[in-house]
């Protein structure tokens, strides 16, 4: 795909979208099969080994009056669990740890993302559909497990005019069924989008007559993109809490 | 031929995306204008207006997905 963008002298030397090709790490060549170590594997592990860094080695002091690290922990901590018990209410705090989990290792590998020359892992709908279709998963089975069939009853709204409830009710499946999809690939959509921009400017820093303009404006949208990084994170964690919600009380 | 035809049809879905700009700004605009109202009970409702966005912006990606599909997979 990216052939006809090399060799055009003072074109992109580069194609905006060659950061995203999941390369093996050792022996060369795109030869890829589920058990070969690319740079995917890599930088998941690095999203890992950052979120124990964070969390478990800055908090194993348990000190009282707490350290930077452990001050960090503690706020993103508490600012998934209020998260949680606001939106799910008390019986939704059993499922913190899956949602601090989830916020964390998205967060990390947003962030991890951003560091020039790595690789974006959750801008691979591979990764991000993992992430989604575990949510579509676990939250239908603990829907049907929690309330029994009459889980059912979040297609069925009661609050509506007898007639209209059919009509609601094909909008209302339709939108379920589509939840694992937007809630994949808007995380995907977005981390893709935002680092081919930033590349297309870097390109664009070549041409010397607008050179400053695209240096000042690959910082811009850098600042933009840690934004959308920790935002996305967010927007993620809090879509899970409003689907657990729904699983757990199913009834409008 | 096809080519060149999907990537005029990669750039009319890129209209996704100024449609999705303009949800966004409307949930916010209207979220600053209600806040602005009602300062008080606006730090209860920025989980809402993520939620809102976060929906308004959902279509605006699948746009943007529809344009590298043409440019890349069809």
């Amino acid at each position: 795909m990216a052939d006809e963008a090399h060799g055009e002298g003072g074109g992109l030397s580069f194609h905006p979208m060659d950061q995203f090709e999941v390369k093996p790490l050792f022996g060369g060549g795109y030869d890829v099969h589920w058990y070969t170590i690319t740079n995917v594997t890599l930088w998941l592990a690095l999203a890992i080994l950052a979120i124990i860094g964070l969390m478990v080695l800055t908090t194993s002091k348990r000190a009282t009056v707490p350290g930077r690290g452990q001050s960090i922990a503690e706020l993103m901590y508490g600012f998934v669990y209020k998260m949680v018990e606001d939106v799910t209410g008390k019986d939704g705090i059993k499922y913190f740890p899956y949602i601090m989990t989830l916020f964390m290792f998205i967060l990390c590998a947003n962030f991890l993302g951003l560091i020039p020359m790595s690789f974006t892992t959750t801008s691979h709908i591979a990764v991000t559909a993992i992430l989604g279709f575990g949510v579509f998963f676990a939250v239908t089975i603990l829907g049907f497990v929690k309330n029994g069939a009459s889980f059912l009853g979040l297609f069925w709204v009661s609050s509506a005019p007898l007639p209209l409830r059919p009509v609601l009710a094909v909008i209302e499946i339709i939108s379920y069924f589509v939840r694992p999809v937007s809630h994949s690939i808007r995380l995907a959509g977005n981390m893709m989008a935002g680092h081919a921009v930033l590349k297309v400017f870097a390109g664009f820093a070549q041409v010397a007559a607008i050179a400053p303009v695209a240096i000042i404006g690959v910082m811009a949208i850098y600042g933009l993109e840690v934004l959308v990084s920790a935002i996305q994170a967010y927007v993620f964690t809090i879509l899970t809490c409003v689907y657990l919600k729904d699983a757990l009380h199913p009834h409008h | 031929m096809e080519g060149e035809l999907a990537h005029i049809g990669a750039g009319l879905a890129a209209i996704g995306s100024g449609a999705a700009a303009i949800g966004v700004g409307h949930v916010a605009g209207n979220f600053l204008a209600g806040a602005l109202r009602n300062p008080s009970a606006a730090a209860g409702q920025t989980a809402t207006l993520f939620i809102g966005i976060a929906f308004a912006e959902a279509l605006g990606i699948f746009s943007f997905l529809v344009a590298l599909l043409l440019m890349f997979a069809v």
